[in-house]
């Protein structure tokens, strides 16, 4: 693979396209430049082929089938090319199952194509991975805007937690008409994630507390407000002695884009996640607020000095992170079970978790978010189509998952693997390092 | 010993740091090593200690040809090297850090510090570099610790010393001392290859002065060399050593400090009782020692430390424990003493930095949005006023060099319409033409009829631009004198003594 992008391509050296010849070669030449340098979306998109080809080799090493067919060639060299088949036709089962769980089957996508029957299931996939993607982009969009400002949100699950069960409260035990039930609902979960969030946000600014830890440590205390409100009146489902709450009105819930009739379960909540990725670009991008935000993630003491108030950034990230946790939590329960029960986003599973790594992935700027979101619900979504079709446990799709953001989170492992050469832009600023006195 | 660097390149990318540089360091030679920031000094430096591998050109030690290739062998032919950030182990003590990685042994791999500390004892009285070897590094003063340094080296039995800037972190006094040690190491026999940008130091102790820019030599100057020739050598045009002020026209008082007691990270007093008055179109100078209170004086004035008693009032307005966002707001510039910490976001876009402290005020955001359409515009217009060099506006700060880098801060500080201007150190570690440049543009604020505070422990630089001088000694100010007192009577304020002693 090296090869192929290999460095004697373009003369030794030389970072800036060449300048001569004819436009086409100058065209090129930049492009190349482009495209063999270490820019962020480069890595991103060389981690994610490196993370395929490391669940590739682990597909090849636990499948019984091909490890039988390599095991043959140690007795006679001619079933090479069958190991190396059956290789490939694992491999590639398994990723095909992955891509027709989670975006489309293409096949499927044919026959709805020219018979217009069957779009339903044809859709469902994609669907699946917008349904999943659509908290997770909410949440990690949150953990991101905390991390631009230097601050480690650890507690995002719990912050889901309580803005699902605070929604979920609302949407159950309120009843009025939807125009005012929904906004009331989302606003309930904003609410039920800030007030989670402010906890950590405001013991960090006022008394230093780590926010690692009061975030890390205040999932647990969420987790079991959630078993106590789920397993006590008035919260409980009535006439439910299991570990369930109420359900919300269907004023309340979040509706499925295409209908009920449909079966497709990707909802409203879309246009949540959308409006979020809008306010996100806006707050870190566009406003004297966010700028402060990044002042002061980047340098904290010349943010002193500029006359940031470091408390109140604190303060109020936090509250717009947990707000954020808890919207994503809310608009889970509201587009799929309508209702929460004592599983609800327990353990690592939660999206609170894989949202630090998503935000990591996606570089906390919201449009990397949403794609790294809808790539590891997509991972998740296939993954169990992959498990249910050829046998490879989920597991696998949470192996390649850790495994892209191990390369993006090591840069320098991947331009040494493909040999790229500094981005562009960045080597001005290499070139005036260190040199000199 | 001998060395002779013949034609050596080195080239980063299309970056070519040094030109085929030549240049002989006889023995017992100093060699001054003249460049500005940037000029490729440290490259060479680390080329000749086996840090980096030249592109081309060959490294001579007595006549042979000797490639360096790392360096542990650099310390084995003779080279020592002196960094201008301390490789020292703060919590051992001076014997440790001398022997470290070369410990003498006694039974059971047990160290001999005993041996140890002879062996400095002796290095120390050969060379008159008087040091406790069971001192431990962090409580000595940066002078001693710079000692060990070259201990360390001269322990590896170095003939041949490169001192890097060593200059940057000492006081006047420990300067003097640092040359003494020069002078001895060089009668010695011990050859010096000694980097600055300093002048002045260049012209006190240096054999041979190469001078070199962008990379290559620029030429060689006797120590005789006038500064001013030096200067225009090493930065390549003529430079104007002394600022130029308009006469001293003082108007009313601006800044009025009472009594101020400041306290340390510490807890201890730093700041004892400090008054002083600041007018009109005038530069206060306050000299001193570096750590005699200067720093938490200014974060007191600029609201980022608390003030224990006293008072600073502005104008006639009481600026005291003002939160930094006040204090700025009531037209206080500052320019930090360390600015990368303090001044800039190094990874943020020049544009951003300069109005990294008025992102709120219009033109630059309405209704909590920026305007980065004024953001720019501001930063083009700066860019240009200020000279900054820089590849484009949306370049992070840390792409430019120290002296644009300060460039940023002062024209963001002199571009919002302050009051008073606060400066800590505003030239510490910039290169002639920068440091040119900052003086001008505050000379310039003087005479527009403002008043600053200039903080520096720079003699030459409180000389040049405070119309009166407060020096300040263990967080009092031991005096406040005429810019025409003579440097000796200023070094005694400096070391404590007050007026009255010191006959001014």
């Amino acid at each position: 693979m090296s090869d192929v992008i290999a460095d004697d391509a373009v003369p030794q050296g030389s970072d800036e396209p060449v300048d001569e010849g004819p436009f086409w070669t100058r065209r090129t030449s930049a492009l190349w430049v482009r495209y063999t340098s270490s820019s962020p979306i480069v890595i991103a998109a060389l981690a994610l082929f490196l993370g395929l080809v490391f669940g590739a080799i682990i597909i090849a090493a636990t499948t019984p089938a091909v490890l039988d067919a390599w095991r043959s060639i140690f007795h006679h060299w001619s079933g090479l090319p069958v190991a190396i088949k059956i290789t490939f036709d694992n491999v590639g089962a398994a990723y095909r199952a992955i891509f027709t769980g989670s975006v489309v089957d293409p096949q499927g996508f044919w026959h709805s194509l020219t018979t217009g029957k069957g779009w339903p299931n044809t859709l469902t996939p994609i669907s699946e991975t917008f349904t999943y993607a659509t908290p997770l982009v909410i949440v990690s969009i949150g953990v991101g805007i905390a991390f631009q400002t230097g601050l480690f949100n650890i507690g995002a699950n719990g912050q889901a937690v309580i803005g699902g069960i605070a929604g979920a409260a609302i949407g159950s035990m309120l009843h009025m008409p939807t125009i005012l039930h929904l906004p009331l609902t989302l606003l309930g979960g904003i609410a039920g994630g800030m007030l989670c969030g402010a906890v950590p946000g405001l013991l960090k600014a006022y008394t230093g507390a780590h926010e690692v830890i009061v975030t890390l440590m205040f999932n647990y205390v969420t987790y079991a407000f959630l078993l106590y409100a789920v397993l006590s009146t008035p919260f409980q489902q009535p006439g439910q002695s299991n570990d369930i709450g109420r359900t919300m009105d269907p004023s309340a819930i979040l509706a499925p884009l295409f209908g009920v009739k449909s079966g497709l379960r990707v909802s409203y909540g879309v246009f949540v996640a959308v409006a979020v990725v809008a306010f996100a670009w806006w707050l870190l991008n566009r406003s004297s607020m966010g700028f402060d935000f990044r002042v002061t993630g980047a340098n904290p003491a010349a943010a002193r000095a500029s006359g940031i108030n470091g408390r109140r950034v604190i303060v109020v990230v936090f509250l717009i992170s947990g707000g954020l946790a808890g919207l994503a939590g809310l608009v889970q329960v509201a587009s799929t079970t309508h209702y929460v029960d004592g599983g609800f986003l327990i353990g690592n599973a939660g999206i609170g978790f894989t949202a630090i790594t998503v935000a990591l992935l996606g570089r906390n700027r919201p449009m990397g978010i949403v794609w790294a979101a809808l790539l590891f619900a997509a991972l998740g979504v296939g993954g169990r189509n992959m498990q249910a079709s050829t046998g490879i446990p989920l597991d696998l799709a949470t192996v390649i998952q850790s495994a892209i953001v191990l390369f993006v989170a090591t840069p320098v492992l991947v331009k040494e693997i493909f040999r790229l050469r500094a981005a562009p832009t960045t080597s001005v600023q290499l070139a005036t390092k260190g040199w000199g006195s | 010993m001998q060395l002779e660097l013949r034609g050596i390149t080195k080239r980063f990318g299309s970056f070519t740091a040094n030109d085929r540089i030549s240049l002989k360091v006889e023995p017992g030679q100093i060699h001054s090593l003249l460049g500005e920031n940037g000029a490729g000094k440290s490259t060479l430096m680390n080329v000749l200690f086996g840090l980096l591998r030249p592109d081309e050109g060959e490294i001579f030690i007595d006549g042979v040809v000797t490639p360096i290739n790392d360096s542990g062998e650099a310390v084995r032919r003779g080279i020592g090297m002196v960094h201008q950030h301390f490789m020292l182990v703060p919590v051992f003590t001076v014997a440790e850090n001398v022997v470290l990685g070369f410990e003498p042994k006694k039974s059971f791999d047990r160290i001999d510090y005993r041996a140890a500390a002879a062996d400095i004892r002796r290095l120390s009285q050969e060379f008159r570099l008087d040091v406790d070897p069971d001192a431990v590094i962090e409580n000595l003063p940066v002078g001693l610790q710079q000692r060990v340094e070259i201990l360390k080296a001269l322990s590896h039995d170095a003939e041949l010393l490169i001192l890097d800037e060593p200059t940057a972190v000492l006081t006047p006094q420990e300067i003097d001392a640092l040359m003494e040690i020069m002078r001895s190491l060089a009668a010695a026999g011990k050859s010096i290859l000694f980097i600055t940008h300093k002048l002045k130091e260049v012209k006190a102790i240096a054999d041979v002065i190469t001078v070199i820019r962008h990379g290559q030599v620029v030429g060689t100057a006797e120590p005789s060399a006038s500064e001013s020739e030096l200067a225009s050598l090493m930065v390549g045009r003529d430079v104007q050593l002394t600022v130029k002020k308009s006469a001293y026209d003082p108007g009313d008082e601006v800044l009025e400090v009472r009594d101020l007691v400041v306290l340390d990270d510490r807890g201890l007093v730093a700041v004892n009782g400090v008054s002083l008055d600041v007018r009109a179109g005038e530069v206060l100078a306050l000299a001193g020692v570096q750590g005699n209170g200067q720093t938490e004086f200014v974060e007191a004035l600029v609201g980022m430390r608390p003030v224990v008693s006293g008072t600073i009032t502005l104008q006639g307005r009481d600026i005291t424990n003002l939160s930094p966002r006040d204090a700025l707001d009531a037209g206080l510039g500052h320019i930090p003493e360390d600015r990368q910490r303090d001044g800039l976001v190094l990874s943020m876009s020049v544009a951003d930095n300069l109005v990294l402290n008025t992102p709120r005020r219009a033109p630059f955001a309405r209704r909590g949005t920026r305007n980065l359409a004024a953001v720019k515009e501001n930063a083009e217009r700066l860019v240009r006023e200020f000279d900054i060099r820089t590849t484009s506006i949306e370049a992070p700060a840390s792409s430019l060099s120290g002296g644009n880098q300060q460039k940023v801060i002062v024209a963001r500080e002199l571009s919002r319409n302050i009051e008073f201007l606060v400066a800590s150190q505003p030239t510490r570690g910039l290169d002639v033409g920068s440091i040119e440049y900052v003086h001008r543009q505050i000379i310039e604020h003087r005479n527009r009829g403002n008043g600053s505070l200039i903080v520096s422990s720079e003699l030459d630089e409180v000389l040049a631009l405070g119309d009166r001088i407060a020096v300040m000694f263990e967080g009092r100010i031991s005096g406040v004198v005429d810019p025409t007192t003579s440097r000796e009577d200023i070094g005694l304020l400096m070391a404590g003594h007050t007026t009255e002693v010191a006959g001014v």
